[in-house]
């Protein structure tokens, strides 16, 4: 048998027993007893100081070829083993992902508060400041700076916490408007402000009133404000709070501190317009108050009506709450029910 | 106030459905609650002529009538209404009709009897019962005689007109009666019309030989009676009854139906009174004298007020001036002759009369809003026309006037330019001088200025902005364009205490409390609890509207509290809160109080919920402290933060409750609310914690600033150490620190042990500290160093037992 033969022989051997080889440590066997020192390729290449001298680098070539092929294949075996032992690992390790994470402590927001954070956000977008007055309010602010005397039969409307005769629980969040109108310097721009806060009502609670309740009210005063700028400012806050596809539609209406006053109704979201029961069929659901600034309140408040106006509106998270979840009971937002509060968590 | 589509189509010419005609109005004028026809879901219900009643033999209030309902054979129908007599036309639902709240009725057999449907009362054919005529209430009605057995009933009840209920703003007082609503109309549909002038014809003697009228012209600005003789009382043509009860009124008697038909069609209040119980021919209108009483139309006593407006004869009070007339001079079957007043009273008066006796009447309603005060004349003359028309009354001659005051009307100026620069429109003078025109004000044109006269009966018109409203709503608020402010822009931004107001929010949120919105009104008890500035007074509500919130709130506590029970008592036994808001502390001698923004939040039960893999961990001090800790670092006061053990608050235990202070300031508390507290509650064990949040936001911050990471291996040490009880750690931790060398990175407590293993009195505490030299690697020898001077010095100082 040539070298030649031998070498082939041996590969032949060797990679069929690689390949048979069980574990890593036949593996290693198989490589020390064919690779080794004592192995039979060592061997053969001692075995090559007797061949031609022609010869002698073609049987080399291919000596080096076969040890390649060998020490290739061990170490493709031996990959192939580890994997396998990996694998096996792995597959001990499995778990049942349908099993539940691990609970963590994590608190929401009061679904109030979104909805007035998302309209600070609105407003504050536009340039507008938030300012917030205080919830115990002298008479003068809540009412008679608002167009609302104290013999005006508008009062009956507003049933009032009274603290003294002077003194009372703001019934809305205007009060801050009159204050701000009062030191507003307009030589420095024109005012731009929301309102948002708590205010109290002379109400019994029920599922549809509270004595405690939120408003937002905005008032924009400048040279040039226009009706229709209310009422492209309404359809922005209609269409962040609820979407792009609502519509804005005005009424008029009656506020002692609005004049002309109205009233905005959005399409209806329960039925899109069509007419349900939630819109009593008209596909229209009443959300706020608004009007252009009564003559009388930006005079009292030291402003010239002649030269400046402007619109103010007024809107109830309450209501919006409800509106837009469904909420069918508002002492749900005060009675602070943990799997109340839990229930809206989106986030942006 | 609900208005007659057909009565309306009389007077315009109106091409829309009634429902179309109420959606516009609600777009133009004033909110409608309902448009309702109510023959909508009745059917079969016809005319039948009562031809025999008999007994039914098996009952005692039972009848057997035959009775022609147009049919060839007349129909026996079973009826047990007393009223039901031979002769009579009825209101028959035959069988397969439906009648009121959607009943059927079916051929059926009443006490053996078979029965071909029923003969119905106003009631059962939908009438509420208020507007039924007396006579009627109690048993079935009877039709006019001339009525066509077998015809439908509808027509001849005045059931197929549909009624749009008006739900009149305060200013809009003019709305409340047909005229008013006519002249909107004609503005909305821009055609004209034309309303009806009355004309009285005189026969009698001269009024003022018969009455004479003394009227304080303060209270009463107009007053006017007419006098009309001969009158004989009887009900209404049905006409005018229609009219009365589809407006929700009840037909009572030609003379009492014509006043408050004069009412509807011209907002103007009349009261007929029965002459002949006068006492004299004088009549005064006054207010009312200390002690005088009057009983009223519906048979209630009044004790009156000396605001309250009376009518008066020369002996009594016979009428609570526009708000109801008196018993004493009612109009009765035997009335002979009627004085008819028509007047205009002071509204606030009114109002004040109408609350103080809980008499809002259709007239208290017309004169709080003020009624025409230009139409007086023109009602009175309408109503005492039709008073020999309807009732054979000779009117006497000429009308008794107490006061005659007319305002002048409104003159307001106006400019085009000024209209189109408030309302962002375009529009032209002839736009804007024809929409105030088919209102009826009078428009005079100058280039771009406009001088408009407003007619009396719209007294909610005085300045230009009220004009500016007339034309947008007739012009119509969907036509206005749509566009923003422009102008100078204004920066929006929130404040640093806004922005510290929502960091908070999200800080605790983070840190896993749910936000509350508890009531600021409690109790006084619950005022007064977890009192952090003690010389305060509570602030009551004069007049509260429950017990529960009938003072303002000094603490957050008892709202979280309050709210844990609410959740307890539902079986949530877990609950993590935060509130941030306002506490009310007000000075001794002060209305006001102060209002203080206050962070505070409450846990009970489990913070972290049980599960599978978690074990079940009640919440603990440690537990809250870690919270407070955390969410006042995000806030980066200045300076550093203490805990110092508070004994003191009743409504805390005292031994697990710690004052927190911020450079030494103290800022509120923390800890368990007192067992006796929370079983008052009826709660868990639960730990609170309650911040001046403006202190928090007043004080200096710290800002974030960039620290190198050293490259340098640290090396730890740790030290256990037996101590005596009273031993804190913050005094084992001040003392390494202290102690510690210039290489001290940290301390960290990572065991504390009181178990048996250590002797009475004692405690076990076990700290790791890390040193590291931030430009070079720490050498060993030093950190030994370090550390045996640290250790000596906690034997020395704290006598510490090292282990
Ligand atoms: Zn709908």
């Amino acid at each position: 048998m040539s070298l030649k033969d031998k070498l082939t022989e041996l590969r032949q051997k060797g990679l069929t027993d690689i390949q048979q080889s069980g574990d890593l440590k036949d593996v290693n066997q198989i490589r020390v007893s064919l690779l080794g020192k004592k192995g039979p390729i060592t061997e053969v290449l001692r075995g090559m100081r007797d061949l031609d001298a022609s010869e002698r680098p073609k049987v080399g070539a291919f000596a080096n070829e076969v040890r390649d092929d060998l020490t290739n294949a061990l170490a493709k075996r031996r990959e192939e083993l580890e994997n396998a032992v990996l694998n096996a690992r792995l597959a001990k390790e499995t778990l049942d992902v349908t099993l539940p994470g691990t609970p963590v402590a994590k608190g929401e927001p009061h679904v109030i508060q979104q909805i007035i954070d998302q309209i600070e956000d609105l407003f504050l977008g536009m340039g507008y400041q938030v300012l917030s007055g205080p919830e115990v309010e002298e008479d003068k602010y809540n009412f008679e700076m608002m167009n609302l005397p104290k013999n005006h039969p508008a009062r009956d409307m507003q049933d009032t916490f009274y603290i003294t005769k002077e003194i009372l629980m703001r019934t809305q969040t205007s009060p801050m408007q009159a204050r701000t109108l009062e030191k507003h310097d307009f030589s420095q721009g024109p005012l731009k402000m929301i309102s948002p806060g708590v205010v109290y009502r002379r109400d019994t609670d029920d599922p549809t009133h509270s004595h405690q309740f939120h408003q937002v009210e905005g008032l924009v005063i400048d040279k040039h404000v226009t009706m229709a700028d209310l009422k492209g400012t309404l359809q922005v806050l209609a269409h962040e709070l609820f979407g792009d596809k609502f519509d804005v539609r005005l009424r008029p209406s009656y506020f002692p501190f609005t004049e002309p006053s109205v009233e905005a109704d959005i399409t209806c979201f329960n039925c899109g317009g069509k007419g349900c029961n939630v819109c009593k069929n008209t596909g229209w659901i009443e959300v706020l108050g608004a009007g252009m600034v009564h003559p009388n309140v930006l005079k009292m408040a030291g402003v010239d009506p002649d030269v400046y106006g402007g619109f103010a509106f007024g809107v109830g998270p309450d209501r919006f709450a409800m509106l837009k979840y469904g909420v069918d009971d508002i002492r749900n937002f005060y009675l602070n029910d943990v799997r109340f509060l839990t229930q809206f968590t989106k986030k942006g | 106030m609900k208005i007659s589509y057909n009565w309306i189509k009389e007077y315009l010419n109106l091409d829309v459905s009634a429902v179309d005609l109420a959606e516009k109005i609600e777009r133009t004028s004033v909110e409608v609650d309902s448009v309702v026809t109510p023959s909508d879901g009745l059917k079969k219900i016809v005319v039948g002529h009562v031809l025999s009643v008999k007994a039914h033999p098996d009952s005692d209030h039972l009848h057997i009538c035959e009775i022609d309902v147009g049919d060839d054979a007349p129909s026996q129908i079973v009826c047990g209404a007393p009223n039901i007599a031979e002769g009579q036309n009825v209101i028959v639902a035959l069988p397969g009709s439906r009648i009121a709240d959607n009943v059927k009725i079916k051929r059926s057999k009443m006490r053996g009897v078979e029965s071909d449907g029923m003969v119905c009362a106003l009631q059962e054919i939908g009438f509420p019962e208020e507007v039924v005529p007396k006579d009627y209430v109690d048993g079935i009605y009877v039709l006019p005689a001339d009525a066509q057995p077998g015809a439908p009933v509808f027509d001849l009840l005045g059931m197929n007109d549909s009624l749009i209920d008006l739900d009149v703003t305060p200013n809009r007082g003019d709305m409340l009666s047909l005229n008013g609503t006519l002249r909107d109309l004609a503005a909305i549909y821009d055609q004209p019309v034309t309303l009806d002038t009355p004309h009285v014809t005189e026969a009698g003697d001269a009024i003022d030989t018969q009455l004479s009228l003394h009227v304080d012209d303060s209270l009463s600005p107009q007053y006017r009676m007419r006098l009309v003789r001969d009158i004989k009382i009887a009900p209404s043509p049905m006409w005018l009854q229609i009219h009365l009860w589809n407006a929700g009124l009840r037909p009572i008697n030609n003379v009492v139906d014509i006043t408050n038909y004069i009412m509807l069609k011209y907002g103007q209040p009349l009261h007929a009174f029965d002459y002949g119980k006068f006492s004299g021919q004088d009549v005064y209108v006054r207010t009312a004298q200390a002690g005088e009483t009057l009983t009223t139309l519906d048979e209630n006593d009044h004790e009156l007020d000396p605001s309250d407006i009376v009518i008066a004869d020369s002996q009594a009070p016979i009428a609570l001036a526009g708000v109801m007339g008196g018993l004493s001079t009612a109009i009765s079957d035997q009335t002979v002759t009627v004085a008819i007043e028509a007047a205009v009273f002071e509204h606030d008066h009114i109002r004040k009369a109408a609350q103080r006796h809980h008499l809002h009447t259709d007239a208290s309603q017309r004169f709080e809003r003020g009624v025409n005060q230009a139409g007086v004349q023109d009602a009175l003359d309408a109503a005492a026309q039709m008073l020999t028309e309807l009732a054979a009354g000779t009117v006497q001659t000429g009308t008794a006037v107490g006061s005659n005051h007319q305002p002048e009307p409104a003159v307001i100026p106006l400019t085009l330019t000024h209209v189109n620069a408030v309302l962002g429109t375009e529009l032209t003078m002839d736009q804007v001088s024809h929409i105030l025109e088919t209102l009826g004000f009078t428009v005079k044109v100058t280039g771009d200025d406009l001088t408009v006269t407003v007619p009396i009966r719209r007294n909610d018109i005085h300045i230009p902005a009220d004009l500016l409203e007339e034309i947008a709503r007739i012009y119509g608020y969907d036509n206005l364009p749509v566009t923003l402010p422009t102008g100078r822009m204004t920066q929006g931004r929130l404040t640093p205490a806004q922005r510290l107001m929502r960091a908070t929010r999200k800080s605790l949120e983070g840190l896993g409390l749910n936000q509350a919105i508890s009531y600021a009104l409690t109790t006084e008890d619950k005022a007064k609890m977890f009192l952090t500035h003690p010389d305060s007074q509570v602030t009551k509500l004069a007049w509260p509207m429950s017990v529960d919130h009938a003072v303002l709130r000094m603490n957050m506590v008892t709202g979280l509290l309050d709210d844990i029970a609410y959740n307890t008592a539902r079986k949530v036994k877990d609950v993590a809160l935060y509130e941030q808001g306002r506490v009310f502390y007000r000075q001794d001698g002060q209305d006001r109080p102060a209002e203080e923004e206050h962070i505070a939040g409450a846990i009970t039960g489990q913070l972290v919920p049980a599960a599978w893999n978690q074990p079940a961990q009640d919440v603990d001090f440690y537990q809250l402290k870690g919270i407070v800790a955390a969410y006042l670092q995000d806030m980066a006061v200045k300076g550093d933060v203490t805990y110092e053990p508070n004994t003191e608050m009743p409504e805390m235990h005292p031994g697990r409750t710690a004052d927190i202070l911020i450079h030494g300031h103290k800022i509120g508390f923390m800890g368990q609310v007192h067992p006796t507290i929370a079983k008052r509650f009826k709660i868990g064990a639960t730990y609170v914690f309650d911040l001046n949040l403006q202190a928090i936001i007043d004080m200096p911050k710290q800002e974030n600033q960039y620290d190198v990471i050293s490259r340098y291996p640290a090396i730890t040490r740790d030290i256990a150490m037996l101590v005596d009880d009273a031993v804190t750690n913050d005094q084992v931790v001040a003392l390494i620190e202290r102690r510690g060398g210039a290489y001290l990175q940290s301390v960290k407590l990572f065991d504390v042990y009181d178990g048996v293993k250590v002797p009475k009195g004692k405690k076990s505490l076990a700290y790791t500290l890390t040193y590291q030299d931030k430009h070079a690697t720490l050498v060993d020898d030093a950190v030994t160093q370090a550390f045996e001077k640290v250790t000596k010095r906690l034997q020395d100082e704290l006598g510490a037992e090292i282990r």
